[in-house]
């Protein structure tokens, strides 16, 4: 489905030791240029892209780098930024949860519907995603005359951003949870209500440990994109200095104001946030793919 | 189907998820997204015709939707090398650049915005190279197909990687045994396998190169009917009040995107179909 690639959890298949055959490997000169050209692309493309980022952040020293983030706008921004992750990965992570229990253990018509709908916010353009809050809550939506006599401020203001954080996030858990709990199948639930465990005792002490990683994954991803999140961000935040931006709306700002060396020191602090979410995928995977093979071993 | 409709389960909360799922769905999804067509309801025909056949917005289409395929058509050749050097060959630093691979899905597009502008600028990294030679990337319509490059990179690679690790060697050595040779093997036997694969990870960077606007702005320079993409039209309509406008543009985005859906998920049928894997 658009906007995801499978990402579900498996064991990668081992390749073991290959001998040289003319008949099924290209000649060494053929590998070389096959390498050459896939690592050039990764070069040009990423790597680069990624090294200009803490290059440039350092470009006038350490001082400057500090300052930059010790800026009260960029303190602010940091803070909002934690808060909208804070309040918006966790509900994504109780609807994931729960839509991928409904969804693989039980049957029902139009379930794939259902999971279709889900993906939804994957194949909506961000700025799109921003749009139709605007539409619902702005100053001509649908209820933006009540708020204004009421004084709650939804768009320009931390509510927006808060939907428009938890629209663009909402299938990461969900979708990484569905196809994991598919595969285990629901043998081990019932054995555990046959054998006298209530509702939640099966959910906490059967389901859980054989999803766990399965979650962090989700939630690492939704997290990511949360913290990450410009288009839909930039449509509902008013660009309010110290109230409404975010990190990447504060990097926009300091960027246009030509302020190159903060830009790149906040955009820095996203940079390592992406690393760390890379490093933690890949251990998930790891260790999902160890536990993998230890189970058809045993 | 002979199964009944609701099979009685023995394991509990099938209300209260389901429940809670289809709320929190239409809450956050549904209702919001059905705003889009209530606003297109209000639109006389003439009016949303005259928004969309705006010179500026039909360029911005048009840009949008050419760059997109430009870059996905890019990413599809070179990712399909990069994910055939992962899968069949070992080589330093292989774990690393694997793992590096799907950083344009974990890094804030306008972190790469700012990025690969520094990088493509006049005086920038390679801009500052380029620039003598006659070729301007930053604030052109090429600079927007590298950004849409960037963003649309991991797709290629993480639908054919799968695909190309569950080959069964067998197949290109039953090739190879009746005489072909190892181009032919290629291309004959290997390619036709993994093409599903390869569109389907063609389609998703078109798909979501379409709608990216973080990591474009930066280096688009944003010239009315040069370099000005779709979902720019949409803010810049929006910063007028024009909500109409906005909307219209957003219906046509969104149906070429429905499209685009229905063709992925028929794609990733095909692909099951042909290597038996579930997607």
């Amino acid at each position: 489905m658009a906007g995801g690639i499978s990402t579900a959890l498996g064991a990668k298949s081992v390749r073991s030791g290959q001998k040289v055959n003319g008949a099924t490997q290209e000649s060494p000169w053929v590998r070389r240029l096959i390498i050459g050209t896939g690592l050039f692309y990764f070069a040009l493309f990423l790597l680069l892209p990624l090294g200009s980022v803490f290059v440039e952040a350092f470009r006038k020293g350490l001082d400057v780098y500090l300052a930059a983030l010790m800026d009260p706008d960029a303190l602010s921004a940091i803070k909002l930024t934690l808060i909208v992750a804070v309040i918006s990965v966790p509900l994504n992570l109780v609807f994931g949860v729960a839509a991928a229990w409904a969804i693989t253990k039980f049957n029902f018509p139009g379930k794939r519907i259902l999971i279709t709908m889900i993906d939804l916010p994957f194949s909506v353009s961000p700025v799109i995603a921003g749009l139709i809050f605007v539409l619902v809550f702005g100053a001509q939506g649908w209820f933006g005359s009540w708020f204004l006599d009421n004084d709650v401020k939804i768009i320009f203001a931390i509510p927006g951003i808060l939907l428009a954080t938890i629209f663009v996030t909402f299938p990461f858990v969900a979708r990484e949870l569905i196809p994991l709990m598919e595969a285990q199948g629901k043998e081990e639930e019932e054995a555990a209500i046959v054998l006298g465990a209530r509702g939640w005792q099966v959910f906490r002490f059967v389901t859980l440990p054989n999803i766990l990683w399965g979650v962090i994954y989700g939630v690492v991803l939704c997290n990511a994109r949360a913290m990450g999140e410009f288009g839909a961000v930039s449509v509902v935040s008013g660009h309010i200095r110290g109230e409404t931006n975010s990190m990447p709306l504060h990097v926009e700002i300091l960027y246009n104001e030509y302020n190159f060396a903060a830009a790149f020191a906040v955009a820095s602090l996203l940079a390592i946030l992406a690393l760390l979410t890379l490093l933690i995928k890949t251990f998930v995977e790891w260790k999902a793919a160890k536990v993998n093979s230890e189970l058809k071993e045993g | 189907m002979s199964k009944p409709l609701f099979k009685r389960s023995v394991i509990p909360g099938f209300g209260v998820t389901l429940g809670f799922t289809l709320a929190y769905l239409g809450l956050i999804v549904l209702i919001p997204l059905s705003a889009v067509i209530w606003k297109t309801s209000d639109l006389t025909l003439l009016q949303f015709w005259q928004t969309i056949s705006e010179p500026r917005v039909v360029a911005s289409l048009k840009l949008s939707f050419g760059a997109s395929l430009i870059a996905a058509t890019v990413n599809a050749f070179f990712g399909l090398i990069l994910a055939w050097a992962l899968v069949r060959y070992s080589f330093p630093g292989k774990k690393i650049v694997d793992t590096l691979v799907d950083l344009p899905f974990a890094l804030p597009t306008a972190v790469a915005g700012i990025a690969l502008t520094a990088i493509y600028a006049k005086n920038g990294w390679l801009g500052q190279y380029l620039e003598p030679l006659g070729i301007k990337i930053a604030f052109t319509p090429i600079g927007i197909m590298i950004a849409l490059i960037f963003i649309g990179l991991p797709f290629v690679v993480r639908t054919v990687q799968p695909v190309l690790e569950d080959l069964d060697k067998e197949i290109e050595e039953a090739a190879a045994s009746l005489g072909a040779n190892r181009a032919q093997t290629v291309f004959k036997v290997v390619l036709p396998i993994i093409l599903p694969a390869l569109l389907t990870g063609f389609a998703l960077a078109f798909a979501r190169a379409v709608g990216e606007y973080g990591s474009v702005i930066f280096i688009a320079g944003n010239l009315p009917m040069v370099s000005e993409i779709a979902p720019l039209m949409i803010i810049t309509k929006l910063e007028q009040y024009d909500y109409s406008g906005a909307t219209s543009i957003a219906v046509v985005m969104l149906f070429l995107s429905f499209i685009l859906l229905l063709i992925v998920n028929s794609l990733q049928a095909w692909t099951a179909k042909r290597t038996g894997r579930e997607v």
